[in-house]
């Protein structure tokens, strides 16, 4: 419940906080909201010798309409992202997975780019900005590029960004009209996801994400496909667990979790909010 | 003259200070003079479940920043110690030889800060030889490698042992119409109070040790510390700082709170030592932990002739309290509200590789509860009456002098009938029951289950009485010194309001005094629901006897006879009957005594046993059929605890109580992996229960007072866990019966019960 002794940094802006991290290596480690980080430090699983403190940079927290797509700053903080106006109107499954998100100590902290950069398949919102579609832009020593969110998630923990690159910016399409669903299974109201679920439709088009599902947040490819190709959604969401490789764990076998997955999915798919 | 102040909402005292300022803990003497420039300890533990420890390398650890000495239970020549409950099964405060579960203390680290000692954990390398773990409790029992050799057996007590017959068997059962069998794991728990433990240590000039203790019991505490300092008892000063819960597990004195004052000694300095939410998950005692086979029988007509149930209680790695919880709590409550003419019950407490078990909220209590409850429902299952007429039909009648049972417990007086009554009009029972027919008619994927219990409990069994002193000073306030121990509670408050019924000082104007060893040598502390009906009945028996008093000293003041005196609890003073003029305030009493040692009064008083506080609890559960998932809707409880002081206190206790007995059913229980490693060891993988998984409680009121104490009083404390248990418990198989499913042990996770009905449908 102590982390190990590490250095403290603080970046006033983005090229900063490379410089830093270049400057560090792979010892280092961005800290922002803390709430993916500071618990594995304290149960020293994670012990990283600097700690640059990116949680400052003002112009990294924002929800901007961008035309096709809303632009969010990766420090935006999720009670942001769950309040936001242009979020509710242009993408409101984002917002409502936002609100899930732990509890609302949680939620005034964490940041939706630190919790993507965590790379967690458990957490809420990687998988629900896979389901949408969504691009990721990083920013490193030379330059910006995007990612793809579907290219994005590599393993446990593990994700595209380099070693010296920051995420700073999360594009999210916009939802035009799609129905959308977001299923949260949990022992307790602040625990994570044993299965979450993220989808929208639109017409035959739609998208959907699991949660905890595998080492990586899961984009339910079979399940969209089917749908485009004529299935109803109880048919599609047999597929849920087509893409999944869930783990087995305290919390569930992995047998119930893909069954968790398909009632889930379904019900994700049903709900006719908009 | 007002109405008494007995049996009114009165705030709580303590409440400004807890919610403003908060709680002065064991962590936050930094003031205190003897704890200045104290170093801290830091635990090394065990990482293996069970082995023989081969060999301590401290020398890395020894010379990292900040560290002052590393201590192995060698260099300290620690010797070991017999259990109080099998003197066969020894251990040394620190492991030296062997381990026995993960989270054992083997080393202690003496560092300045408390950061650098938990940097130096990893540096001291511990070699094992590892052994086989013994972490089911049937395999533990059957197994020849022995936790502890010198028992024998991994069996390390049995209700035979007090010459109590073994179960006979399936020919109990010869008679009966109807037999149903169970299997129930009444699952390990742990306690979690928000404080964890934590301890200082520092010797006076006058060659004494002062500990300062999180702690249920200091005068408790007193004799173990003596012992493991090597003093006697006089030397040693226990004092407890505010103590954020303890729920049992903070009753007995840990091996890492004994061993500060030999560590203090050595190092010349005083010392302090907190566990972390980690290390307390391993290391504070858990609770519960017991395998019980039980078998129920009697005719179709719903009449229960015959019950049998072995308790197999888990002890964990080391013979503490939770070993004896089973032969002298769960055994005696066996028969619970019934009158059953047969009972059997056999306790069998077994070592495990595992933390040891201690007492937690109701101790052995809810275990019996959950057998016989579970019982009853399955026994009228199976023939197909409502579990409600089958318990009514079965309930001891209304008795006011003592029933006793047929496996020998006396209960003090029981209503058990009418607390039934009560709280199923409370709860809308057949309300619910209809709205469950349609659930079910529907084929909605949200059932509706329904769970009763009926309960009788064992409150105030410990200790034969209690100490109190009341001292009224020169302004005319009073001190209460108590042998009970608050932490959580509400003493300050309870036993103001009884001073003050019987002496007029106003409660604002009394204080507590309790948990110091040297101001308060008498105490048996707080535990067991003990504290009003005999710590309180000794507060408001020394209370009244000073009022005696100090009518003779206003008799001689005022120049009358004792008998003419009156106090006028109004104004607080005594005047002559007929003359309120010319009055002496407590105040002026004092003062007069001043001279010839104060106006104080102090006794122990004595009380004739324990009382049985019952109830009936009423759950209602919202089942979703396609995943599992459990929500708790509606809880309604009806507690009997006597003569009620406060009614918020007691809805305080219900409401928590409640908490804590819903967690065990819906959610809680301590799991290792096959190695014995603990997977539950923080609050994230434990599924510690919040309010967004508890509906608001309903509480019904109902007083049957006990002839046993001056108030009338039963315990409260334990109460609401022991009903809700397993009146969820039930609401959650009621849902599910409907498929088929006859049982599903706790906690019901979502994934039990999709299992459940998967395997039944």
């Amino acid at each position: 419940m102590i982390p190990a002794p590490f250095d403290y940094k603080r970046a006033s802006s983005a090229a900063e906080a490379i410089s830093l991290v270049s400057e560090y290596g792979e010892d280092a480690k961005f800290l922002a909201g803390g709430h993916s980080l500071l618990p594995l430090m304290k149960l020293r699983l994670a012990q990283p010798a600097v700690l640059i403190d990116i949680a400052r940079i003002e112009d990294l927290s924002y929800i901007r309409d961008a035309g096709n797509h809303i632009a969010i700053g990766a420090l935006t903080r999720h009670m942001d992202v769950e309040k936001s106006p242009i979020l509710a109107e242009h993408a409101p499954l984002l917002s409502f997975a936002a609100s899930h998100v732990g509890d609302p100590q949680v939620r005034h902290r964490g940041t939706i780019g630190g919790s993507i950069a965590h790379a967690d398949s458990a957490s809420d919102l990687p998988a629900t900005t896979l389901a949408l579609g969504a691009t990721y832009v990083v920013q490193g020593p030379n330059g910006t590029r995007e990612i793809a969110a579907a290219d994005f998630y590599l393993g446990f923990l593990e994700s595209a960004l380099a070693p010296d690159e920051m995420l700073t910016e999360i594009r999210v399409p916009k939802m035009n009209g799609a129905t959308w669903g977001f299923q949260k299974f949990n022992r307790r109201a602040q625990d994570w996801a044993i299965v979450g679920v993220a989808a929208w439709k639109r017409g035959t088009e739609s998208g959907v994400g699991l949660v905890n599902m595998g080492s990586v947040p899961v984009l339910a490819t079979s399940v969209a496909n089917a749908i485009a190709g004529g299935a109803s959604i109880g048919d599609a969401a047999k597929l849920a667990g087509a893409e999944a490789e869930p783990q087995s764990d305290l919390n569930a076998s992995a047998q119930y979790r893909v069954h968790l997955a398909e009632v889930l999915v379904r019900r994700a798919l049903e709900s006719t909010s908009h | 003259m007002g109405g008494s102040i007995l049996g009114n909402r009165v705030l709580r005292k303590e409440d400004p200070k807890f919610l403003t300022t908060g709680g002065v803990y064991v962590d936050d003497l930094l003031s205190e003079p003897a704890l200045v420039g104290a170093l801290h300890v830091t635990y090394v533990r065990s990482t293996v479940a069970h082995g023989n420890i081969t060999a301590i390398d401290t020398s890395d650890a020894a010379s990292m920043p900040g560290i002052v000495v590393v201590l192995t239970g060698k260099d300290l020549g620690l010797e070991p110690v017999p259990s109080a409950f099998n003197p066969a099964a020894t251990r040394t405060l620190l492991a030296i030889e062997k381990v026995r579960y993960v989270g054992e203390p083997i080393v202690a680290i003496v560092s300045n800060t408390r950061e650098q000692g938990e940097d130096a954990i990893d540096a001291v390398i511990i070699d094992y030889d590892v052994l086989p773990a013994l972490i089911d409790l049937e395999e533990a029992m059957a197994s020849s490698t022995l936790l502890y050799e010198a028992c024998g057996s991994n069996v390390v007590f049995d209700s035979m042992v007090l010459g109590l017959p073994d179960n006979t068997g399936d020919a109990y059962f010869a008679d009966c119409e109807v037999v149903v069998k169970g299997r129930y794991l009444n699952q390990r728990v742990a306690p979690c109070p928000l404080e964890v433990r934590g301890a200082a240590a520092a010797w006076g000039k006058d060659g004494r040790l002062t500990e300062w203790l999180s702690t249920q019991h200091a005068q408790g505490a007193v004799a173990p510390l003596a012992a493991a300092n090597g003093v006697d008892p006089s030397m040693v000063h226990v004092k407890t700082p505010d103590v954020g819960g303890g729920f049992g597990a903070k009753i007995g004195a840990y091996p890492e709170e004994l061993l500060l004052g030999v560590i203090a000694k050595r190092v010349g300095k005083p010392v302090r030592w907190r566990e972390t939410r980690s290390e307390s998950m391993v290391g504070l005692g858990h609770g519960r932990a017991q395998l019980q086979y039980v078998t129920i029988g009697g005719k179709r007509d719903g009449t229960v002739t015959h019950y049998q149930l072995w308790a197999i209680q888990d002890s964990g790695g080391w013979v503490d309290m939770g070993t004896i919880l089973a032969p002298f709590m769960t055994r005696p409550m066996s028969s619970g509200v019934y009158a059953i003419p047969n009972i059997e019950c056999r306790t069998t407490s077994v070592v495990t590789n595992t933390t040891p078990t201690v007492a937690y909220r109701g101790a052995g209590r809810p275990e019996a509860t959950a057998a016989i409850e579970r019982a009853m429902d399955m026994f009228a299952l199976e023939i197909g009456i409502d579990a409600v007429e089958v318990r009514r039909k079965n309930l001891i009648p209304k008795f006011m002098t003592p029933h006793t049972t047929v496996v020998g417990q006396t209960y003090d007086v029981g209503d058990y009938e009418t607390s039934l009554n009560k709280v199923l009009d409370a709860a809308d029972y057949k309300g619910w029951r209809a709205k469950q027919k349609a659930a079910r008619d529907s084929r909605a994927a949200k059932q509706i289950g329904i769970g009763v219990s009926v309960y009788v409990e064992i409150t105030g069994g410990v200790g034969n009485g209690e100490s109190a002193k009341v001292e009224v000073l020169d302004n005319g306030h009073a001190l209460i010194y108590t042998g009970t121990s608050p932490h959580g509670q509400g003493h300050a408050t309870s036993w103001a309001m009884l001073a003050n019924e019987q002496t007029g000082i106003p409660i604002e104007n009394i204080e507590l005094v309790w948990g110091d060893t040297d101001l308060v040598p008498i105490g048996t502390g707080t535990m067991g629901s003990r504290s009003l009906q005999q710590g309180g009945n000794a507060v408001f028996a020394v209370a009244a006897e000073l009022v005696n008093k100090a009518k003779s000293v206003a008799a001689r003041l005022l120049e009358a006879s004792e008998e003419d005196i009156v106090l006028d609890k109004d104004s607080a003073s005594f005047h002559v009957a007929g003359t309120p003029a010319v009055a002496k305030t407590w105040a002026d009493l004092a003062m007069a005594e001043k001279q010839s040692g104060g106006l104080v009064h102090s006794d122990v008083i004595n009380v004739s046993g324990a009382t049985f506080p019952f109830g009936a609890h009423v759950a209602v559960v919202e089942v979703d059929v396609e995943t599992g998932k459990v929500t708790h809707i509606a809880h309604t409880a009806c507690d009997d605890a006597g003569k009620v002081l406060n009614p918020m206190l007691l809805e305080g206790q219900i409401h928590g109580g409640v908490a804590q007995g819903v967690a065990q059913a819906l959610l809680e229980e301590v799991c290792y992996d096959p190695d014995g490693n603990p997977i539950t060891s923080n609050l994230a993988d434990y599924a510690f229960i919040s309010a967004a998984e508890l509906p608001s409680v309903t509480v019904v009121h109902m007083e049957t007072p006990t002839p046993i104490n001056l108030i009338g009083a039963k315990g409260i404390g334990e109460s609401g866990t022991i009903g809700s248990t397993p009146a969820v418990q039930s609401a959650v198989i009621d849902a599910v019966s409907q498929f088929g499913v006859k049982h599903i042990d706790m906690p019901t996770t979502a994934e039990k019960v999709w299992a459940a009905i998967q395997s039944a449908r």
